[in-house]
């Protein structure tokens, strides 16, 4: 239940537990220490406190001075909060009581016995001491821990002072302790849960990004991701690049895959279109030829004669539009030469004239190149006369034509109207009818001549420039 | 005009020198007063007033020579280092000719003070001292009247050894200093200067509320302050005038109502005679 919780709440919970965990185990540890510390320094401070007393002890004892030594234990609570014992016990050498710190409690000359149960053992601890040796006595029974030191000098004892501790002094200190240190760390939780809980989210953030998109991927192209909304090298940031490619990549695949139907679909349009031209044709030299010897032998009727005519004028329009769909690129003809490109400016230029569009030709070819010039002229006539009328009244065309060490590249573009997609759909098909002049067979013949010299024919808009790039291979292959 | 102005400085520089001179020659010989517990010695506030006081009063330094037990103060008359000492009763008489009275305090009217009996305030049942057999009994200091005088002789009045009554006896050697044995529990009773129980009971009523008053003695001569046989008679009316002036002069009476006394006046041997009959019946004297 908790794994499938989404990575947004997942990882501020890891880091959370993971921030609770160091904090408890520093806490612990610290507390540890802290623990050790406190009764180290309780032991400290009551050992140096009894010590420094037992010197000052000692002539009070010789003197049997009974106020000099209750002045002297009683000096550490003049100030009552801040004592460091509970209470300080003078014994005499019979360890009878002395003097105390507190003569309510423990009266001048009762037995230490009979003080109570701790005294009573402590009683007996004391007996059972070396003389001349500090002794501790830390039951966890009892509820205070005892420092007895001999009050001597040059080895003789005259008595020993108790210091009295309360244990739960110890365990007050302590929790005072774990108080501070526990606000300490929800402070410390207070600041980091928020920063951890912000991180998780900053995480997760990107990786929401591109599952969003790849669950969109299978509904078509897919949506295009931002690398700015994730600028760093990690591996998030590998994912966006891979995302990046993977984008590239597809559209790639679909642009071809659309190359490769269009493609098709064109080669089947021409196989088709060639075969029903042949099987026009075939007839259709019969039909001309019996035209013409009726034209020349039969009745010189004139309604016969208009009429064949008429035959003959409809007959000869199949012919050019057959002659016009069986493009036949590969006829033997001469090699393209510069003055080829001249003629075409010639031929072109009165068009251009006369609807004021300005042409530029900018046609580089120092020598002939091993392209058949016949169909190189029609595409490069073909291509001009489109340009001119889309280019339309004060347009301008651009002719450009470069040979370079392996293909020819020309491009003509003009600043008329842009193709709409449904027009560049279908814009090499026979009949496409591009504009409402013409056969809608002039970009079809192009298509044929540029696909069977092997070259590529594209259309490209840009802005408000249409452009059309033909680039055909300049080789020996020309020439088969 | 330049033998006037020579003049005037020749009479600058003069004047200067011999102010300078008299005062030098002044401190070189300070009144020596010894203080020592029969009054509330430990209030060294009132007491570095009271020592500003008598030196604007004498126009001479005063020193107070401060010491915890009457012998010491007793051994420095004895050696003459003193020119004056407030004593107790028993000090005073025990010193003899080598001192004379030069003023008593007054104390409520009248320059008699009393010996307290008293005991811890949760003792309810203690009636007189010889309840307090076998109890551990603080006295102020051997040379005490109220706090050693008093108590021993009350015993001995009853027929009993001082010295074995008590299971256990310390001396305090300050009378406020046996009201806290007593308040601490330290010792079950305790005989003490009504005075300073009085007094104390102003400055510190907490520690005064633990201890009881069990018994009252007769009155006794209030702890003189004496001079040394030595003293001039210049210093020793200056000094008398300077005590006696302290109630009719608004400072003297501010220091006066810190001490808890009304004045000091003019004392005479007599008044310690009840003290002297039980000093010899107690073989002291």
């Amino acid at each position: 239940m908790l794994f499938n919780l989404s990575l947004r709440i997942k990882l501020p919970l890891l880091g959370a537990a993971l921030i609770l965990v160091t904090a408890l185990a520093l806490s612990t540890s610290f507390l540890y220490q802290t623990w050790e510390a406190v009764r180290r320094d309780t032991f400290k401070n009551l050992n140096d406190l009894g010590q420094t007393m037992s010197r000052a002890l000692f002539p009070a004892l010789l003197h049997d001075d009974i106020w000099r030594a209750y002045e002297t234990v009683s000096l550490p609570f003049k100030d009552s909060e801040s004592a460091q014992a509970e209470s300080l016990i003078v014994l005499d050498a019979k360890r009878r009581v002395f003097a105390s710190s507190h003569p309510e409690k423990h009266p001048v000359l009762s037995e230490l016995a009979s003080l109570g149960a701790d005294f009573a053992t402590l009683d007996r601890d004391i007996a059972a001491h070396p003389e001349d040796q500090i002794l501790t006595v830390e039951r966890d029974s009892a509820t205070h821990l005892f420092i007895v030191i001999p009050i001597e000098s040059d080895t003789i004892r005259l008595g020993s002072l108790i210091v009295s501790y309360d244990n739960a002094w110890i365990r007050q200190r302590f929790i005072e302790f774990i108080e501070r240190a526990a606000w300490i760390t929800l402070l410390i939780l207070a600041v980091l849960l928020p920063i951890n809980w912000y991180w998780g989210r900053r995480m997760v953030a990107p990786l929401q990004e591109v599952t969003d998109r790849l669950s969109q991927i299978s509904g078509g192209e897919p949506p295009p991701l931002d690398p700015k909304l994730y600028p760093y090298n990690d591996e998030v940031g590998a994912l966006y690049l891979a995302y990046g490619q993977l984008v590239e990549e597809m559209k790639e695949k679909i642009v071809l895959k659309r190359e490769v139907v269009k493609h098709e679909r064109m080669a089947a349009v021409g196989r088709l279109t060639a075969s029903i031209a042949h099987e026009i044709n075939n007839p259709l030299g019969g039909l001309l030829n019996a035209v013409s010897t009726l034209k020349r032998y039969g009745s010189a009727d004139p309604l016969n004669q208009k009429t064949i005519s008429l035959l003959e004028r409809g007959l000869t329009q199949i012919k050019e539009t057959v002659a016009a769909l069986l493009v036949e690129a590969k006829i033997t003809s001469r090699q393209l030469t510069p003055h080829d490109l001249e003629d075409v400016r010639v031929l072109v230029s009165p068009g251009a004239h006369a609807q004021n569009t300005r042409l530029l030709w900018k046609t580089a070819l120092s020598a002939a190149v091993p392209l058949p010039s016949t169909p190189i002229r029609q595409l490069l006539i073909n291509l001009t006369l489109n340009a001119i009328q889309a280019a339309g009244n004060d347009g301008q065309v651009e002719v450009n034509l470069h040979a370079g060490e392996t293909e020819l590249q020309i491009v003509v573009e003009n600043d008329g109207e842009g193709l709409s997609p449904a027009v560049r759909e279908r814009l090499f098909e026979p009949f496409a009818q591009v504009s409402e002049h013409g056969n809608g067979l002039g970009l079809w013949v192009c298509y044929q001549i540029v696909t069977q010299l092997d070259g590529s024919i594209r259309a490209e808009s840009a802005g408000p420039l249409t452009r059309f790039v033909v680039t055909l291979p300049l080789s020996e292959s020309s020439e088969r | 005009m330049g033998l006037e102005r020579l003049l005037r400085l020749c009479l600058a520089v003069w004047v200067l020198t011999a102010s300078t001179i008299g005062m030098g020659a002044e401190w070189t010989r300070p009144i020596r007063v010894g203080m020592t517990p029969a009054f509330l010695h430990d209030q060294h506030a009132m007491l570095a007033e009271w020592k500003l006081y008598l030196q604007n009063e004498l126009k001479r330094p005063v020193v107070f020579v401060q010491r915890d037990s009457y012998q010491e103060t007793m051994d420095l008359i004895h050696k003459g280092k003193l020119d004056f000492a407030w004593l107790c009763d028993y000090p005073y008489i025990a010193l003899g000719r080598l001192v004379k009275i030069l003023a008593v305090a007054s104390y409520r009217q009248q320059p008699i003070y009393h010996s307290y009996l008293i005991v811890p305030s949760s003792d309810t049942h203690t009636r007189s001292i010889l309840d307090l057999k076998g109890k551990v009994f603080a006295y102020a200091a051997p040379q005490s009247n109220t706090g050693y005088v008093v108590p021993r002789y009350q015993l001995r009045k009853a027929g009993v050894d001082a010295n074995t009554f008590f299971r256990k006896t310390f001396f305090t050697w300050s009378h406020s200093k046996a009201i806290r044995a007593v308040a601490s529990g330290l010792a079950q009773g305790a005989a003490i200067d009504s005075y300073v129980w009085d007094s104390l009971q102003k400055v510190d009523p907490k520690l005064v509320a633990k201890t009881r008053i069990v018994w009252t003695s007769e009155p006794f001569g209030f702890p003189p302050i004496v001079a040394d046989h030595a003293v001039s008679k210049a210093d020793f009316q200056a000094f008398q005038n300077a005590l006696f002036r302290m109630k009719d002069d608004p400072a003297g009476r501010a220091l006066l109502d810190k001490l808890n006394l009304d004045g000091f006046v003019e004392g005479t041997p007599s008044l310690y005679k009840g003290v002297t009959d039980m000093m010899r019946e107690l073989g002291d004297l």
